[in-house]
């Protein structure tokens, strides 16, 4: 059950969109966050809408793939949607009781809804796109200039590895343990949210043991196999900027660039 | 090096091993002032059962351990050598019991790049390592699959790749089949058996199943730390009492003809495989 589960899923392909050089790809979703911040209007969503629709449609991800990445962040979205449609204040469309619906409350909820879309498909895609060692990767040699200033870049993407790797052989574990709990009688589902929480003593107890035994045998394994840090380290696959992730990076910047200022044109 | 030690690929001398004890923290000796050599191109099995020595053993020969008495000499590399150690763990690989516990990178291809990564061997060069490392152990066509899909021989054959792409001369396995299945068991002892006799690869296997051994040159068997026995297999295997008073197997063909001589029968006590048996039956 536990197995359904997955996390920064990763849809594989031949498509430019999977192929581009990581970094090309945070930054420019780190430039589409930015810029969604700064949009005010309607108009420049279409573009953005566009923008969206084109990834996908380059990318060949299928759409309800996207849609399901909404679904447990619904209850988010539709918070939003009702906090700003009762509480923006101006010329009221409806009354219910206490409650009123403004004309500015109608388009600032429908606003905001559309940005939280926009916000989670749009870093969906990086994850969709690009598998979860490349965006490691990616990261490390982002973040790899700030080493000078003692941020330990490379650790942080080892770790991150080591996490995504152990994800699925924790996951199997603990659906072995609860299986074998349940076997001799142990109840995960019923009673209230303090006894369900006691019940999960004996759940974790054993999960955190064998997770550091594991680390413990991992940390040999990787000793014997010589690793000693990411000094003098080569990659199998190095990252390499080509005149294709220069092209994306700057067309990307140029757009995004021009949907900031629609900010002050409007 | 001199001339005569040119065949020799470990050379332990001497060695003990100390550690104090969880419960009383008295001084206790895992190893027990061994000595052993091991050439080139030797597949040398040790056996054991639990907590008599076999690992320790197996990391003082990799240098995760230093011993505390004696030397390990790898090659003719000190392991005491902190300056050589990393030349010491290239040229003598370790493969570990449980393959999910080894494992690092989430791509199976990327997992076998680690070793040689850590080496600092240019990305052309781990390109070709790696090809070569998963032909060896059959497992090319799951280059791109997530290793956690895999079956345990699968990734335990995987294991072996990344080993394997460090290019070593010699390499110990530390009871690989322990967490298999029998198919995953029969997988890696084929892989194993063909790195020795295609490659060309030193074999230390530690194992506590007496059917691995049966193929080995020789066999050590390790008993509280002492070597009791050290021999070739037919030397070791034709001794059933002295092996069953250290809580060991026999190998169920030499256990028959154990069982048959007792009754009567008079059959070579050497027999070690089925076909061997039926002819002289």
């Amino acid at each position: 059950m536990l197995k359904d589960i997955t996390i920064g899923q990763y849809f594989p392909g031949t498509s430019i969109v999977h192929k581009l050089d990581p970094r090309v790809k945070i930054i420019i979703v780190a430039l589409f966050i930015a810029s969604l911040f700064f949009v005010t209007n309607f108009v420049p969503y279409i573009f953005i809408l566009a923008f969206i629709a084109g990834v996908i449609s380059i990318a060949k991800l299928p759409v309800k793939f996207i849609i399901k990445g909404l679904k447990p962040l619904m209850f988010i979205i539709l918070i939003t949607f009702a906090i700003n449609l009762f509480m923006t204040k101006g010329e009221v469309l409806v009354e219910l009781g206490p409650l009123a619906i403004t004309k500015e409350g109608l388009r600032q909820s429908v606003f905001m809804a559309l940005r939280l879309v926009f916000l989670i498909t749009g870093t969906s895609l990086l994850t969709l796109t690009t598998s979860p060692i490349a965006l490691t990767d990616g990261i490390e040699r982002l973040l790899s200039p700030f080493k000078r200033i003692g941020l330990p870049s490379h650790e942080l993407a080892m770790m991150m590895t080591i996490a995504l790797r152990f994800i699925p052989t924790l996951l199997e574990e603990t659906d072995k343990i609860m299986k074998a709990q349940m076997a001799r009688g142990a109840d995960f589902e019923s009673g209230n949210i303090l006894s369900r929480a006691k019940n999960l003593v004996p759940l974790l107890v054993p999960l955190f043991i064998n997770a550091f035994r594991r680390a413990d045998e991992l940390a040999t394994a990787m000793e014997a196999r010589c690793y000693r840090g990411g000094d003098g380290r080569t990659r199998l696959n190095e990252l390499k900027f080509v005149t294709r992730d220069y092209a994306v990076l700057t067309g990307m910047t140029l757009f995004f660039a021009a949907i900031v200022s629609t900010r002050y044109i409007w | 090096m001199n001339e005569k030690n040119k065949n020799l690929m470990i050379d332990i001398q001497n060695v003990s091993y100390e550690y104090s004890s969880y419960i009383d923290e008295s001084i206790q000796l895992a190893v027990k002032d061994l000595s052993l050599q091991i050439e080139r191109g030797e597949f040398f099995v040790v056996l054991g059962h639990n907590g008599s020595g076999k690992s320790t053993l197996a990391k003082m020969i990799n240098g995760l351990i230093l011993p505390s008495r004696g030397e390990v000499l790898v090659n003719g590399m000190n392991t005491r050598d902190e300056d050589k150690i990393w030349d010491i763990r290239s040229t003598a690989g370790m493969v570990f019991q449980n393959p999910d516990n080894q494992i690092v990178a989430t791509i199976v291809e990327e997992d076998v790049a680690f070793g040689p990564e850590n080496l600092g061997i240019p990305p052309a060069e781990i390109r070709k390592r790696v090809d070569d490392a998963l032909e060896v152990v059959e497992m090319t066509e799951y280059k791109n699959h997530a290793p956690h899909l895999l079956s345990g021989g699968q990734k335990q054959r995987v294991a072996i790749a990344g080993i394997l792409a460090m290019e070593p001369d010699c390499i110990i396995f530390d009871e690989p089949t322990a967490m298999l299945d029998p198919s995953g068991r029969l997988e890696v002892m084929e892989t194993i058996k063909k790195l020795n006799q295609e490659k060309n690869k030193t074999i230390i296997l530690i194992t506590h199943y007496m059917d691995e051994a049966v193929e080995a040159d020789r066999v050590m068997v390790l008993n509280e730390g002492e070597s009791v026995m050290l021999g070739t297999p037919k030397d070791i295997f034709r001794q059933v009492d002295k092996l069953k008073s250290l809580g060991l197997d026999v190998p169920q063909v030499t256990e028959l003809v154990y069982e048959l001589n007792k009754e009567g029968y008079n059959i070579k006590d050497d027999i070690l495989s089925v076909e061997e048996l039926v002819d002289t039956l």
